[in-house]
């Protein structure tokens, strides 16, 4: 199993599509990086624009921090397409080159061979995240400085104490890594149907965006589903960001508002896993390869 | 001798189309066994059955003795594989891909001996070319190659010789040969090229429409009062005129091609080419064309050659 694991991560990262994922995110992350350092106040003055008759801040707003999580809400929408194109290529690319019969003519059975393209494809998922991670965070912390988080949400504002932010950013990757594997799982499960990667990676993103858009309607009929919906899940990680208050309105150091939340989001998003590497394992076992 | 092969009433029904049926065969230790039949006879089919890439409906497949549904991974290991067209991955380089199939065949072999590899299949001077840039041909050895890297006991070639040009595809058949007598190993192979088939094979199965035709001993197949000469002369008409003049005349096909075909027993060549000296036909060429091809032709009804000369 360990073997076809190391082969699988040999073929994913001796292709140049996988490097295009990569370049994609550091050239945002990098124009981002720039127009922000050049320009900054500007951005600053834009986002205090609406509150800054009402409370004084003091101290660099524009840090490290903030640039990051200025990335993630930009970047983390568009990742799942980075990772479709790797992760829905998985079994019909290899049906497109002709290669999938030599492989199950091997002496593995079809079980071990997806289990381990899908755990391939999970690595490839959480490196492209480490990748985002180094360039969002750790680069912007060196660019642009360290400093207390402020975070102006629909209705009010949070402001995290500099030493309680990065563990909550250690956190938010974290989650984010589930999001993106589970993303990486509908993709895998969808390849199996196909003889092309176009159609896996469109489809992968298509349900995305259907249920997404079902995620977000506010249409009380709709209301029911989204609590079982991945797509209303994705977006948990923005829950590390969230503060519990004192009695005098303060932010407690170490809290989380609604960790339950986080919780059942990556229950959720770990069922969908199972679900669709499961269904992918069954059919396919099933499945006569002409191809 | 030992049974490597024993196919039991296989039977493959897609929807209303059935590729396979009830089709027996077996493959002896050390065969080169030709697997015949035209597009869409059933050959793929059976083959991916043979390496549980298609699940049959009916029957039972025994190889190296033991079943295959029950002992899969046991058996693979023993098989070496070229299936229909010989796709790799075009991004790595035929080392590379050598490579990556040996250790999924679970083999960790040295530079040397994937070189060495690599030459048995004429590809040494390009082994760190990507395969990308190689010729279907260069891709069909590499194929071989790969089916070959684990040492199998059977190979199984389904069209080696797609894409070759003469010189790869007299490669191609040494190679077989080679295996087969100096390696002991016992192949399989389909090929629409029936005349490659005919150099090489031990025994061969001629399949249609899913069904066994015939099976056997290849040289049995061919049944000597059934040779088909062709000649070539610089001057047909007169050589046809000649011809039909003399005791020849019954045998005498027709025209087809430029050339004149004769039917008859392959021990009357030598009297044939006595007497056509002797009517001073200038001969350029007397070729016997009595092969598997037609034998195979007629098994599977397409005997429109010998019905369409020309008097």
């Amino acid at each position: 199993m360990l073997t076809l694991i190391q082969i699988e991560l040999y073929k994913i990262f001796r292709r140049p599509r996988t490097y295009i994922a990569f370049g994609a995110i550091a050239a945002l992350i990098l124009i981002i990086q720039f127009g922000l350092k050049l320009d900054g106040k500007s951005y600053s003055d834009f986002l205090m624009k609406d509150i800054g008759g009402s409370m004084v801040i003091d101290g660099n707003i524009i840090n490290g921090y903030l640039i990051c999580y200025i990335m993630l809400q930009l970047l983390l929408v568009h990742v799942p397409l980075l990772v479709a194109l790797i992760a829905a290529d998985m079994i019909s690319g290899e049906a497109n080159m002709g290669t999938l019969r030599l492989l199950l003519s091997k002496p593995y059975s079809r079980t071990e061979l997806l289990l381990a393209k899908f755990l391939a494809a999970t690595v490839y998922t959480i490196m492209l995240l480490i990748w985002l991670a180094i360039l969002a965070l750790f680069l912007s912390m060196w660019i642009f400085g360290l400093g207390d988080l402020f975070l102006m949400k629909s209705s009010y504002v949070v402001l995290i104490n500099q030493n309680d932010v990065f563990w909550r950013y250690a956190g938010a990757f974290v989650f984010a890594a589930l999001a993106m594997v589970t993303v990486a799982a509908l993709g895998f499960f969808l390849s199996i149907f196909a003889e092309n990667s176009i159609g896996p990676i469109v489809a992968t993103m298509s349900f995305i965006v259907f249920f997404t858009i079902l995620s977000t309607l506010n249409i009380p009929i709709f209301n029911v589903l989204k609590p079982y919906l991945f797509t209303t899940h994705l977006i948990s990680w923005k829950e590390f960001f969230d503060l519990k208050v004192n009695d005098a309105n303060e932010a407690i150091i170490g809290s989380i508002q609604n960790p339950q939340r986080i919780i059942t989001s990556a229950l959720v998003l770990l069922l969908h896993i199972v679900g669709f590497v499961g269904g992918a394992i069954f059919i396919f076992n099933k499945k006569d390869v002409l191809s | 001798m030992q049974q490597i092969v024993r196919v039991t009433d296989l039977t493959k029904q897609f929807k209303n189309l059935t590729a396979v049926d009830h089709l027996s065969y077996t493959v002896n230790e050390g065969d080169v066994y030709g697997f015949l039949g035209q597009n869409g006879a059933g050959k793929s089919t059976s083959i991916r059955m043979m390496l549980t890439l298609i699940k049959p409906t009916a029957g039972h497949i025994e190889i190296f003795g033991m079943d295959l549904a029950k002992n899969r991974r046991e058996i693979l290991r023993n098989i070496g594989a070229v299936i229909e067209k010989p796709d790799v991955y075009k991004y790595l380089s035929a080392y590379d891909n050598l490579q990556l199939f040996a250790r999924l065949s679970g083999i960790r072999s040295t530079r040397k001996q994937m070189m060495d590899q690599l030459e048995m299949v004429g590809l040494a001077q390009r082994a760190e070319d990507k395969v990308k840039t190689f010729s279907q041909g260069m891709k069909q050895r590499l194929g071989i190659g790969i089916a070959l890297v684990h040492n199998p006991q059977l190979i199984i070639l389904d069209e080696p010789t797609n894409g070759l040009d003469p010189q790869g595809i007299a490669d191609i058949r040494n190679l077989i040969l080679h295996l087969s007598r100096e390696s002991n190993k016992t192949i399989i192979v389909s090929s629409h090229l029936l005349s490659e088939i005919e150099q090489i094979a031990t025994r061969v199965l001629i399949i249609d429409k899913g069904k066994k035709l015939v099976e056997g001993n290849a040289t049995e197949l061919l049944d000597p009062a059934q040779t088909i000469v062709e000649l070539q002369t610089l001057d047909n008409a007169f050589a046809l005129q000649q011809l039909q003049l003399s005791n020849w005349t019954d045998k005498v096909q027709g025209q087809r091609n430029n050339t004149i075909v004769i039917k008859l027993d392959r021990k009357e060549i030598p009297a044939l080419h006595t007497d056509l000296m002797n009517m001073q036909i200038q001969l350029l060429s007397l070729q016997p064309r009595h092969s598997l091809e037609d034998y195979f032709l007629q098994v599977t009804s397409g005997n429109q050659h010998v019905d369409t000369y020309t008097n």
